[in-house]
């Protein structure tokens, strides 16, 4: 669905993401690790469009998306979540999903209804979404003044409102406790088993090696490994790059 | 009591200019180009009725419509800037307006009187309600009819998903355009909102004042627009017409009794008003307090 061709940034002299290839089937979830600073979060931030390429190819169900700006790519199905929550904090809960209904479908419906009406299907849909995200009873509360965890399950949501085809977590799970995280565990494969593929950044080592079908893993923008959970986890480089011995290979 | 008619009008008329503001702000854009909107209309629907005789009601229309054309055309490249820059261009934009005016003139003649826009001595003898037999109290009652239609039409766009995507995006472009919204689309959109509010006003303001030139629509007016919104806060749009009611009706003419010192305390006033209520005069807080006021004893039916 998704594929990444030798995709590069650098920011001056900074190589950022360094000739990075991926590719994100549906149904499955990826892993992207790799110790502070590797890109990980440039990366999703290429494939959301939010600046321009230095090289390389964004590839999205067989077309180059490289040149769209961020709401297209949106609209086409890619949606994310921010690793320093951004939420829209003077919005409702509500109203934080309501504006974030921008997929394709939902672009297609009536203008003056989509814009002004109140309606029908758009509604129900969020109220899908808040009781999947355990968000209903807080529907009418301003984000800003929900706790971490619910603006983290709020960002989610927010994301999941697009109906992307492929999701991008930027950490879903830093600063949640141990419930919280078997709930974000359960959310991912649930939607995983819908067919929807996700690219999941993730610090905290348990969760990525329960729920990732695959596991790539960065350092200094470039890719040092590739495969399942147990071959990551084997693998010497990978080791020498979180353990930061000086001689890397 | 024509004082009180008087300062009815121009109550109404700023809440106009400051509504106009209110849009563009609430995608975080500060613009100082609403007086030249409010400008364009004035001249547009002067010029409608004293030289081609239309009556009032589409000359409004037309000079809203020519006023939003010409905020959306502005909206593209001006938007492109952010912060500083964009009150630095819109500044800009506001005086090359006030300029075009200052040169321009277009008369007919009339008997034995020129009529029209005469640079800079303005626009003289927009006389359409004297001609027209309208009292001070109907042009009030007029006034305050559009604005209480502005007004609703604001209040239910607030409320729709189009207001909660304006204001998304003056919280954080960056999450707004992740989330799918087309940025430059929603703020042109809101500029050109703003553009067809501030035509209509400026068209009443021509036809009350009677006289209008280019000096009325300088960066002062453009101030007091921004000023308005920031002072009432961006909760809802009844905050805007608080604060022109506590500038214009307080501050300007209750105070006029202090001569020169007026100048300094309004200036200190405004400080003092903005620290006591930072997110504005009517702020989430207040308007949530005042629901709770209006509702409580009706309201068991529990959710
Ligand atoms: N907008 C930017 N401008 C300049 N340099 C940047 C920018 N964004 C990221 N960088 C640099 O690019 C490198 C990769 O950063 P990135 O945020 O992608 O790392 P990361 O893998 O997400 O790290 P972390 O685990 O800490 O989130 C870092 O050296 C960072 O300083
Ligand atoms: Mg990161």
């Amino acid at each position: 669905m998704l594929e990444l061709h030798r995709l590069t940034k650098h920011f001056g002299g900074v190589r950022a993401v360094d000739g990075v290839d991926l590719i994100v089937n549906p149904g499955e979830v990826l892993g992207l690790i790799g110790p502070n600073g590797s890109g990980k979060s440039t990366t999703v931030n290429l494939i959301c469009g939010l600046f321009p390429l230095t090289s390389g190819l964004i590839m999205f169900k067989g077309e180059d998306i490289s040149a769209l700006p961020p709401h297209e790519r949106v609209t086409r199905g890619i949606a994310r979540t921010f690793q320093n929550i951004r939420l829209f904090g003077q919005l409702t809960v509500w109203q934080n999903l309501w504006v974030a209904q921008n997929s394709a479908e939902q672009r297609r419906q009536n203008p003056v209804r989509r814009w002004f009406g109140g309606g029908g299907s758009a509604r129900e849909d969020i109220g899908r979404t808040l009781e999947f995200f355990d968000l209903a009873h807080k529907r009418d509360e301003l984000a800003g003044n929900l706790a971490f965890g619910e603006q983290r399950r709020l960002e989610f949501a927010r994301a999941f409102a697009a109906k992307p085809v492929l999701l991008l977590l930027d950490e879903p799970a830093a600063g949640m406790n141990a419930e919280e995280i078997d709930q974000l565990d359960a959310r991912i494969r649930t939607l995983r088993d819908t067919g929807m593929a996700i690219l999941l950044i993730e610090h905290h080592v348990e969760l990525v090696m329960s729920v990732a079908d695959r596991i790539a893993v960065l350092n200094f923008g470039q890719k040092i490994a590739e495969g399942s959970p147990a071959e990551v986890q084997n693998n010497p480089l990978v080791r020498e790059a979180y353990l930061g011995t000086a001689t890397a290979a | 009591m024509d004082f009180y008619l008087g300062l009815a009008q121009i109550i109404g008329v700023h809440t106009l200019l400051g509504l106009s503001a209110y849009c563009v702000l609430l995608t975080g854009q500060v613009s100082l180009a609403q007086a030249g909107f409010f400008a364009i209309g004035a001249y547009v629907a002067g010029m409608l009725t004293v030289l081609a005789g239309w009556s009032l009601v589409p000359a409004l229309l037309i000079s809203a419509l020519v006023s939003g054309a010409v905020a959306c055309a502005v909206g593209f490249p001006a938007l492109r800037v952010k912060g500083l820059m964009l009150v630095v261009a819109t500044t800009a934009f506001g005086e090359a307006v006030r300029l075009f005016f200052f040169n321009f003139t277009y008369q007919i003649q009339a008997g034995n009187l020129k009529l029209g826009p005469h640079g800079g001595e303005g626009f003289r003898q927009i006389r359409y309600f004297p001609e027209n037999g309208w009292s001070t109290l109907d042009v009030v009652i007029f006034i305050w009819i559009v604005v209480a239609l502005v007004m609703a039409a604001l209040w239910w766009l607030d409320r729709s998903r189009a207001g909660a995507v304006l204001r998304a995006v003056g919280e954080d472009e960056l999450a707004a355009q992740s989330s799918g919204i087309n940025i430059t689309a929603v703020k042109v959109s809101a500029m050109t909102i703003g553009g067809l509010i501030a035509g209509i006003g400026g068209g009443i303001f021509a036809h009350y004042t009677t006289h209008i030139e280019h000096i009325q629509f300088g960066v002062v007016l453009a101030t007091f627009a921004i000023a308005y919104p920031i002072l009432g806060g961006l909760s809802n749009v009844f905050g805007t017409l608080l604060a022109v009611i506590f500038i214009q009706g307080f501050l300007i003419e209750g105070l006029r009794f202090m001569g020169d010192w007026r100048n300094l305390l309004f200036g200190g006033l405004i400080v003092l008003a903005m620290n006591i209520r930072p997110r504005g005069l009517l702020d989430a807080g207040t308007t949530r307090a005042l629901k709770r006021l209006f509702s409580s004893g009706k309201e068991p039916s529990g959710a």
